[in-house]
């Protein structure tokens, strides 16, 4: 008996269904409704379509003979309107009335439209079929069109290739912080942004949109949370789909986030089954093609009357931008239970990560070499042990039942003209032989080869062909690593981030190689001050690499409470700002108040939630945060000078008021605290300093490198000046020059101990030079001399606050 | 198990974490990515440091006081020191953070 069966949609997972059932030979009178005009097609494939790369014809998976040979009816172009389970009939948009015996929806999913003002304006289009694949196409034909997409995913990133293999100018707006989030960790989003940046794509990550802007009725921009605006003539939003449930609801099915579905895929009512993106089963929704082949085939059985199950398996995604190779699978996510396999190759922009729980693959993602991502995908779907191969598990199939594993042997294999150091182009024989002829250390083979001595990423390499030549003789240098997350010392690490020019932390974790994710306690902070130090208009200062006192901006007590030090510059003060301070003492319960060492005063003991309160109280009054917390401006102390003093020779004062000014809210590599003292009696204790000056008739005596912490050292001089500009001017000078150079945590004394005052003094005479120092200096300070209090007061409050609490509700 | 909605994931900064107030105490919520969060104890077992304001990274937390390491998996003191804070179960349901109320310590979730 021919039974009719209804199909709503003519998607990618009814067309596969269609396959199977007309293979099974069952006897079927199927109709089959489109809302699009056309039948089925291979929606992923719309892509190279959009990129010039195929034709519409040529992804058409059904033509109008297969649907003819196979007897379906083709209702392409029309929608069903309405369900009636009862009668077991649909009625399509023009009202016509059609029976089943069963029904199939396979209505896939919509995109979702952010609803930002403007979003219904002519020219803001989704990413789905093929007539926003056209006007993309169309767009490409402009004359200097620009477009915008939002969303950095997998659909966004296709969609932005493709127009700008099209010739347009495409700017793509991302919320999250890196491209791909879903799939990718940071080190492969960063890789794919440079990708895709380099082929003149811009990429705005972390970025909020406000609204966009139209003339006429049509889309001119978008504007961004900061203000910016981006002119375009198309809107593509690529931020998601939900499952098209419309049709399911209506018929009053069993509907959650999709139409639910058992492991048949039959819905609430026996008669109607569902497929694709428009379903919900155990909890999970779809969004990729692999599963619904699966259900499609299940569906089919069940149409037949054939025993099938749908499971839920894992997934790999592949982003199909030419010359763009990435893939994932799994979860990838790192813990403790977990082991992380990294391998980074910077020069080719390989970066592969495995990520392995007991003894098994459970994760990968790959970007730039993504020849093994199928062999990785059937291991982890497998769930065979990877114990035997794990050494060398990361190398690839090609790898296993090889050679060894051991990196050692693998360098001793290498022939003597395999190359080492790619920068300075040293090859193993002449390590080898600089080693025969007595080089017994790194730094001997980097001055006799030059080998390691440019980009530094094969020092790893040259101290394994080290170990293989000397053997037992040769002891790894001991531990100058910045930390366990890289062979790299802090200063290879501020060398490279200038010469390579990295800009944010995934771009030093790739290009140096870093053997972590995302790095550690010990060298997030220290990165994240590097970065800031040397790119302070682009790098954005990240407040989770930051200790708690930097973070926080007050300093944490043995208690886990916070105490509050306001600013006074110079050491000076006025009634009203004393009178602010016990203000806010009293009315936050401050339990102690005391005047500190560096002339100021001291609110110890407030709690956490308070400070956002505290602060807007302490800035109305005009004081600002006196950054007691921080690797950064302290104090500037002074004594009264010429003002008052019989002694005085200048206005120490002052000066001292003029330096803090200067210098405040700038980040250095450790804490800098400077001393003014009017003359040579030195009663701001200047001489143990950072920077310490003491006036005397003739002008400025400008010491540095003090000390008078855990150890005590006396400043040495750095110069005498006659004005006090020319004193900020070298002072300026001189906290650039090691806010630029010292290795994080050194105080300036042990940085000067490092490098020598000679090589100071040479640099800072140089009036250039000095210029130059000043006007980086004020480049940072623009982004930086300003008063964090005030911000976090303004836009960060929440963030002090419990998230919730959930103590008073349980009042019975 | 009851969950009880405390925030939304957004409301944590990635890398970072926000503490909330329950019947057994401060309990920290971390976000070590995207979309991963852990709940744990926030008072360290070493001098009651407040965990929620340590650096996070991986699955780990370091506690802003002296540096003691924490597995926020299993709650776990890492390499030489002793020590484990509760940790308590919770998930992630289209962006809301729930918590597992019963165990901090809410006799009922309603
Ligand atoms: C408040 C104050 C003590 C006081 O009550 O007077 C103080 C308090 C702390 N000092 Fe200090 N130092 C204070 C003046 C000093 C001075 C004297 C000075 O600045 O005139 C020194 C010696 C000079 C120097 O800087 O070396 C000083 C040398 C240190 C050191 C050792 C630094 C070194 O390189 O040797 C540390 C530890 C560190 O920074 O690593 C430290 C660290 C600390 C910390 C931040 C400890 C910490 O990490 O939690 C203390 C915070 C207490 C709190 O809960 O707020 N403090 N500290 C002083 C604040 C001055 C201000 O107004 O900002
Ligand atoms: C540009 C693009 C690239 C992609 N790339 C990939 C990829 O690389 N890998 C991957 O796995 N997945 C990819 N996807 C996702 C993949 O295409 C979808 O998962 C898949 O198409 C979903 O199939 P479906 O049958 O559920 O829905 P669809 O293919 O969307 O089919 C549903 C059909 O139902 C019709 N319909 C809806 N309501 C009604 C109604 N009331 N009456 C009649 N008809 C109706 C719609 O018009 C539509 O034609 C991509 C998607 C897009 C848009
Ligand atoms: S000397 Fe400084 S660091 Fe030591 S206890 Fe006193 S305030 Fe704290
Ligand atoms: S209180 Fe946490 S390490 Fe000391």
């Amino acid at each position: 008996m021919t039974r009719k069966l209804i199909v709503i949609g003519a998607g990618m997972a009814s067309g596969r269904m269609l396959e199977h059932l007309f293979d099974q030979g069952d006897d079927w009178n199927v109709t089959l409704f489109n809302a699009e005009p056309r039948g089925n097609y291979n929606r992923l494939m719309l892509s190279p379509v959009l990129s010039g790369e195929k034709t519409y014809e040529e992804i058409v998976t059904h033509d109008a003979a297969w649907y003819e040979e196979r007897g379906v009816t083709c209702r392409f172009g029309e929608k069903v309107a309405e369900i009636d389970r009862a009668s077991r009939r649909v009625m399509t948009e023009a009202g016509e009335v059609l029976e089943y015996d069963k029904l199939v929806i396979a209505t896939g999913s919509n995109p979702f439209i952010i609803p930002l003002p403007g979003h219904d304006l002519e020219g803001v289009i989704a990413y789905r079929d093929l007539e926003d694949t056209n006007r993309m196409i169309a767009l490409g034909e402009q004359q200097a069109a620009k477009a915008v997409v939002i969303g950095g995913g997998l659909l966004g990133l296709e969609a932005a290739a493709g127009l700008h293999a099209r010739g347009v100018d495409v700017t793509v707006v991302h919320l999250m912080g890196h491209l791909m989030e879903r799939q990718l960790d940071e080190a492969a989003g960063y890789l794919l942004r440079k990708e895709l940046v380099g082929r003149g794509i811009k990429v705005l990550c972390s970025t909020n949109s406000k609204q966009i802007l139209g003339q006429d009725g049509h889309v001119t921009g978008l504007e961004l949370d900061n203000g910016t605006v981006l002119p375009c003539d198309l809107l593509v939003m690529a931020v998601g789909i939900r499952p098209n449930v419309a049709l399911g609801q209506q018929a009053g099915l069993a509907v959650g986030k999709g139409i639910h579905v058992d492991d048949q895929m039959v819905t609430s009512d026996e008669h109607i089954l569902s497929v694709g993106e428009c379903v919900e089963h155990n909890g999970a929704i779809f969004g990729l093609v692999a599963p619904l082949y699966d259900q499609a085939k299940v569906a089919a059985a069940t149409l037949s009357g054939k025993p099938a199950r749908f499971v839920q398996k894992e997934v790999s995604t592949k982003l199909k931008v030419t010359g763009c190779d990435l893939f994932s699978a799994g979860d990838f996510a790192e813990g403790e239970d977990r082991e992380d396999i990294v391998f980074r190759d910077p020069a080719r922009g390989v970066y592969k990560r495995l990520v392995l729980k007991d003894n098994k693959l459970i994760g990968a993602v790959m970007y730039g070499d993504t020849a093994d991502g199928s062999w990785f995908f059937s291991l982890m779907k497998d769930g065979e042990s990877v114990a035997e191969m794990r050494d060398t598990l990361i190398f690839g199939p090609a790898f296993q039942g090889g050679a060894a594993g051991d990196p050692l042997a693998a360098v001793a294999a290498l022939p003597d003209d395999a190359e080492i150091c790619g920068c300075n182009g040293v090859c193993k024989g002449q390590i080898v032989q600089a080693i025969k002829d007595g080089a017994g250390s790194l730094a001997d083979i980097k001055a006799t080869t030059k080998a390691s001595a440019s980009c530094g990423t094969c020092t790893g390499l040259v101290e394994q062909v080290m170990a293989a030549t000397l053997g037992d003789d040769f002891v790894l240098p001991a531990a100058q690593s910045v930390c366990g997350c890289t062979d790299l010392t802090h200063e290879d690490v501020r060398r490279l981030i200038k010469a390579q020019e990295l800009k944010s932390q995934p771009a030093v974790w790739q290009e140096l190689g870093w053997t972590t994710p995302n790095g550690c306690h010990v060298c997030r902070p220290a990165v994240n001050y590097y970065l800031l130090a040397d790119w302070p208009l682009e790098y954005q200062d990240d407040l989770q690499s930051r200790f708690v006192n930097e973070r926080n901006h007050a300093n944490i007590q043995k208690d886990g409470t916070f105490s509050v030090m306001p600013r006074m510059w110079g050491g000076i003060t006025t009634p009203d700002e004393l009178r602010a301070i016990a203000d806010a003492a009293d009315k936050y319960r401050v339990p102690t108040v005391k005047v500190t060492g560096g002339q100021r005063i001291d609110l110890l003991g407030v709690k956490k939630e308070d400070l956002p309160a505290i602060w807007y109280d302490l800035n109305q009054a005009g004081m600002v945060s006196g950054h007691a917390y921080s690797k950064g401006l302290r104090t500037v102390k002074t004594c009264v000078g010429k003002d008052h003093c019989r002694f005085g020779t200048q206005d120490s004062t002052g000066l001292g008021i003029k330096l803090e000014k200067k210098l405040w809210g700038s980040w250095t590599p450790h804490k800098v605290k400077l001393g003014v003292s009017g003359c040579p009696r030195n009663c701001a204790e200047a001489t143990c300093k950072d920077v310490g000056i003491v006036c005397v008739d003739s002008g400025f005596q400008v010491g540095v490198a003090g000390a008078a912490g855990m150890d005590v050292k006396e400043t040495e001089r750095l110069v005498d000046v006659k004005t006090e500009e020319e004193a900020i001017e070298w002072t300026a000078a001189f906290v650039q020059l090691y806010r630029e150079h010292a290795k994080y945590l050194d105080r300036p004394y042990k940085w000067v101990a490092k490098v020598g005052l000679d090589w100071v003094k040479e640099r800072l005479s140089d009036d250039a030079e000095r210029a130059a120092l000043n006007e980086r200096f004020e480049i940072s300070q623009s982004v930086y001399r300003k008063d964090p209090w005030a911000d976090h007061a303004e836009s960060r409050a929440d963030q002090y606050q419990p998230l919730a609490d959930i103590t008073l509700e349980a009042a019975e | 198990m009851s969950w009880i909605d405390i925030g939304h994931i957004d409301d944590v900064p990635l890398r970072g974490a926000r503490m909330v107030k329950t019947p057994v105490g401060c309990v920290a919520i971390f976000r070590t990515a995207e979309a991963e969060v852990f709940a744990a104890s926030n008072s360290c077992p070493h001098k009651g440091g407040p965990l929620s304001d340590g650096i996070v990274h991986g699955r780990k937390v370091t506690c802003p006081l002296h540096n003691w390491v924490f597995s926020l998996e299993t709650g776990e003191a890492q390499g030489a020191d002793e020590g484990r804070i509760a940790t308590y179960p919770i998930r992630l349901e289209e962006g809301r953070l729930m918590l597992d109320a019963v165990a901090v310590g809410k006799r009922s979730a309603a």
